[in-house]
């Protein structure tokens, strides 16, 4: 076996050494019933050939986004990722190295972290953020367990246009930790009814903008209301390149601001891993969940970096963390932080600008072909559209003339009839007039039959 | 008793520097600055395309102030990247005998999987009839996982091992509810990993700490002693953190079930045991398994992880969504509770039918199927839900099923033999120079250390890993678990050779012959030759700098 280092006469010798005389005697602990006589009913080993082969197989079952004209987002985003940032984050002293908890010989690690939740600090407009949460949707939840323990409430609001994943990762562990939520229903027009919801029994405002429709939200009003009655506003996105081209939620008075950051050094890759972003205001630093990086000296005072804080987490402070998470997403903070680094602020801006310009002119096209309703004044580089019928069969048809067109709102609500028509439309730096013109060519070719 | 004393966080003393560049370099160790440093707001090494003039359409809401992010060329960001690597150990720098992490080589062919179009570059929400491989793969990774612990059902989606424990907890919680009970109380060896005590607080649960044995391992009748009709489960971690096997597995099962309760096994030490005993015959309810530890998925500095859960038969109803359920027309993908699965166009690739037994597999379902979907109704129960966006670690799932083809049945359980082997050699080797806190007995895939060979030298747990780091190795786990003093845990894995370890041993022998010695400077001032020296945790705490300012505002802040 390729990867296994050790030779028959090895084992032999290292037995000898140890004082038995074969390998099970060293599972002698294990009930002796129970031990695995022979092996599992599995395929034997394979050479890297093979196992390319098989793969290789699978692998071309799928429609990848780049094969196709594609727009589909909804919560992960298809753009371009600079060739040097995926060499670097494969040089084993990133991609092999541990959590760094010896600092000495983790610098690199912890020197990037700390670059990175100075860049989510920038973007949010935010005082302080974290070394990175699982992905946007589990970031989101324990934003809100972190609002429930600095407000001592346990109600949590949810906006309607919340990305339905969102809403339910949160719904999940609201339920299992024995609090409430109150979801306000979808508003795919745009206009979000919350302010009846919130009172003096509310913990937290989960709002997202660009929401899950694509509109666009000024929070600052929804801010003022939650502070009034000392519940905390959190703010969520689902498209991070949007903060290019935004007013940021810190700037809108958002007491927590968590998001997903893939669409910056990470591929889609069906969904995961990806980058949770999560930042807040110095004050509730103590609450905050995650690993933080700090700065330091070492004893020849030269500076470096450590993590810290740590009283707040599970592996010191046990049953009484603020969050039970031990993994952040180093790599995937890696490829961002790098990619950032790369765009910083005036490749950002651009890059917003173009995924914005490319958004309104699929938009604009779109709404040319009849029967195609578009449902947003402002967007960014997602937005609505209406079509006469079901959602979910155009986007079939759609898929079976090579474009994939969106994502049908029935896909992620599958109970509520009112969205069965609405089609969740991305539009990225990717897209050229080509894959735009053949979109609306399709689109109008499914309509009419 | 726990013991508290932790590792020191303050360096002891401010000592000269043995660097006397004018740079501050050491040849190939250079130092770099920060990108707020060297980087300029109006530098980028991304080349946008400027689109055509058009109305924009962001209402209001068009940001107005400055970012303040700086940019880098692409050749800046190269070196700075590549300097800042250098800085770093990893498993392919040198032997990284973390104990209960599991640093085993990165295969790169994983890498090269992960990145094929059809896995990196799809989309988890374009339609399902475009990524039939992608569900196979899924579920496919679920067979292997199913047939490896020996349980009903794999929750895939959980997003890493901390977050596995929390599904398997919300498994049990939900059985619970569904049986109409609501218990209040978990147990949790001493021993276990910080993440489980956290998880049953989160759910609401009051812990409950079960005392060590003085051979390492659980007392089956400490545990009965604290059994009774408010216990929901048990968080137990088999091989243990002493890197023992809990002999007493079967009596801690049956007392365990026979009080109604669950048993939820943290999966974090499965490389010691795959291929030679499944958790399922052992009476385990719920196993997180750590993708990124058993199954090579690279750990990143940090993740990211994967932490699928293997639930039995009696937690399968509850299995998070989305899911997937292969029977004999393929495999269908459950994405919503109550609604008819889609079953995708594609039949089981020539890969997923080998060595499948279709029967079984449509009788257990990957992970729920018709038969748990209607007990589930019948319990009244609630679904558990979603826990996170879309379908998991894709990603992840990729590398851990290339690794598992490469190894097959044969190569994952000489894996674990290996891995075992290396663990008590190195254990053997150091047993007359170190102390074992539970005696010279065999142990899994780490062996355990404490700290009183090191009595009266003046040279505490965390002095011996530092030199260690001087002598070109990471440090093994240090003060884990909190039962040993000063513990030392050393988990070699299978990935190393023997000569790698015989170098090892000798470093490690020479060290503590040094320690025993008095050379006390060796071991206080390491380490001398890593990128830094000690750092000081204290002023990182009590001075939280969190985040680059300019000069100027910190001189501000000060004043």
């Amino acid at each position: 076996m390729r990867y296994l280092p050790l030779t028959d006469a090895d084992r032999k010798a290292m037995l000898a050494k140890i004082g038995v005389s074969t390998t099970d005697a060293l599972f002698a602990t294990v009930p002796h019933d129970k031990l695995l006589g022979g092996l599992l009913d599995l395929p034997k080993g394979k050479s890297e050939l093979a196992v390319e082969r098989s793969m290789g197989r699978l692998a071309a079952q799928n429609t990848p986004a780049a094969s196709v004209p594609f727009f589909v987002g909804a919560g992960a985003y298809k753009h371009h990722v600079p060739a040097s940032v995926d060499h670097l984050i494969q040089r084993s002293e990133f991609l092999t190295s541990y959590t760094p908890y010896q600092p000495e010989i983790a610098q690199g690690t912890l020197q990037y972290l700390f670059e990175f939740q100075s860049q989510v600090g920038l973007l949010t407009g935010m005082e302080v953020a974290n070394a990175s949460m699982y992905d946007g949707s589990t970031a989101a939840a324990e934003a809100v367990l972190m609002a429930h323990r600095l407000s001592k409430r346990r109600r949590a609001v949810l906006g309607g246009n919340l990305h339905p994943h969102y809403r339910e990762t949160i719904a999940t562990i609201s339920r299992m930790a024995g609090d409430e939520i109150l979801a306000a229903p979808p508003a795919p027009a745009g206009s979000e009814e919350l302010a009846q919801l919130i009172d003096d029994k509310v913990s937290c405002v989960v709002v997202q903008s660009p929401d899950f429709y694509g509109h666009l939200h000024d929070l600052s009003t929804l801010a003022e209301r939650a502070h009034a009655v000392g519940a905390l506003l959190i703010a969520v996105f689902t498209e991070v390149v949007s903060l290019g081209a935004l007013e940021p939620p810190g700037a809108m008075g958002a007491d927590i601001v968590v998001g997903e950051g893939q669409s910056i050094g990470n591929a889609l890759s069906f969904g995961g891993p990806y980058v949770g972003l999560f930042a807040t205001r110095q004050k509730y630093l103590r609450q905050m969940p995650g690993r933080l990086c700090g700065e330091t000296v070492d004893q020849e005072g030269r500076r470096g970096f450590v993590l810290t804080l740590s009283t707040r987490e599970q592996h010191i402070r046990r049953e009484k963390a603020t969050s039970n998470i031990c993994t952040n997403s180093g790599l995937c903070v890696l490829a961002f932080t790098i990619h950032m680094s790369l765009l910083g602020e005036a490749g950002l801006r651009r890059l917003a600008h173009l995924n914005h310009a490319n958004a309104v002119a699929l938009a604009e096209l779109l709404v040319k072909v009849p029967g195609v309703e578009l449902l947003n004044e402002a967007f960014f580089n997602e937005f609505t559209i209406r079509v006469p019928g079901k959602a979910a069969d155009v986007i079939e048809s759609l898929a079976a003339k090579g474009v994939l067109g969106g994502v049908p709102a029935s896909r992620l609500e599958p109970d509520r009839a009112e969205l069965a028509d609405l089609i969740v439309v991305a539009a990225t730096e990717v897209n050229t007039d080509e894959d735009r013109a053949a979109y609306a060519s399709a689109l109008r070719e499914v309509l009419e039959c | 008793m726990l013991n508290r004393q932790g590792r020191p966080t303050m360096p002891a003393e401010t000592v000269a520097s043995v660097s006397d560049t004018f740079s501050g370099n050491r040849a190939l160790a250079i130092e770099e600055d920060l990108i707020f440093e060297i980087g300029r707001v109006d530098t980028t090494g991304v080349d946008v395309e400027q689109p055509p003039s058009f109305t924009a359409r962001l209402g209001k809401l068009a940001r107005r102030a400055p970012l303040g992010l700086p940019g880098l060329s692409e050749p800046e960001t190269m070196r700075h990247y590549v300097r800042l690597s250098q800085k770093n150990y990893g498993i392919d720098t040198g032997l990284f005998p973390l104990g209960s992490c599991t640093m085993k080589h990165n295969p790169r062919l994983n890498e090269r999987m992960a990145r094929l179009p059809g896995f990196g570059d799809i989309h988890p929400l374009q339609p399902l009839s475009t990524v039939p491989g992608a569900i196979a793969l899924i579920a496919e990774l679920a067979r292997w996982l199913r047939e490896l612990t020996g349980m009903a059902v794999v929750a895939m989606t959980p997003k890493a091992g901390a977050h596995g424990e929390l599904c398997g907890m919300m498994a049990i919680k939900a059985a619970l509810a569904a049986r109409r009970e609501n218990r209040s109380v978990v147990l949790v060896p001493e021993s276990a990993h910080g993440t489980n005590p956290a998880t049953a607080a989160l759910l609401g649960y009051r812990v409950v700490s079960v005392p060590a044995r003085a051979d390492g391992t659980v007392d089956v009748d400490e545990i009965r002693k604290r059994l009774s009709a408010d216990v929901a489960a048990i968080m137990l971690t088999n091989p243990n953190t002493c890197g023992l096997f809990e002999r007493d597995v079967i009596a801690i099962a049956e007392a365990v079930h026979a009080a109604g309760a669950y048993f939820y096994a943290d999966g974090a030490n499965f490389n010691a045991i795959v291929g030679k005993v499944r958790p399922g015959d052992l009476g385990v309810d719920a196993m997180h398994i750590n993708l990124h530890k058993t199954f090579s998925t690279p750990h990143g500095g940090g993740g990211p992880g994967a932490g699928p859960v293997a639930l039995s038969a009696a937690l399968a109803p509850f299995v998070p969504l989305p899911y997937t359920v292969v029977n004999a027309d393929g495999i269908a993908y459950v994405e919503h509770a109550g609604r008819p699965a889609q079953t995708l166009a594609g039949r089981p690739t020539a890969s997923a039918r080998h060595g499948a037994n279709p029967e079984r597999n449509g009788d257990a379902g990957n992970a729920g199927g018709s038969a748990p979907q209607a007990e589930r109704a019948a319990a009244g129960a609630m679904p558990l839900g979603r826990m996170c966006a879309f379908h998991g670690q894709m990603g992840m799932y990729v590398r851990a099923y290339a690794y598992m083809l490469s190894h097959g049945s044969d190569g994952m359980r000489q894996a674990s033999e290996d891995a075992v082997l290396n663990a008590n050699y190195v254990r053997s080797a150091l047993a007359d120079v170190m102390s074992a806190p539970f005696g010279d007995q065999l142990c899994m895939h780490e062996a355990l250390f404490d700290d009183r060979r090191l009595e009266g030298t003046g040279i505490t747990t965390l002095d011996f890993a530092k030199a260690m780091i001087d002598e070109g190795y990471h440090p093994m786990t240090i003060y884990f678990p909190l039962v040993v003093h000063g513990a030392v845990l050393i988990e070699p894995t299978e990935s190393e050779s023997k000569e790698s370890l015989d170098r090892f041993i000798a470093s490690l022998r020479k060290l503590a012959t040094a320690a025993r010695g008095g050379e006390l400077a060796r071991f206080r001032e390491a380490p001398r030759f890593a990128p830094r020296r000690r750092l000081d945790e204290t002023k990182a705490a009590r001075e939280p700098r969190l985040r680059w300012t300019a000069a100027q505002e910190r001189q501000e802040a000060a004043e």
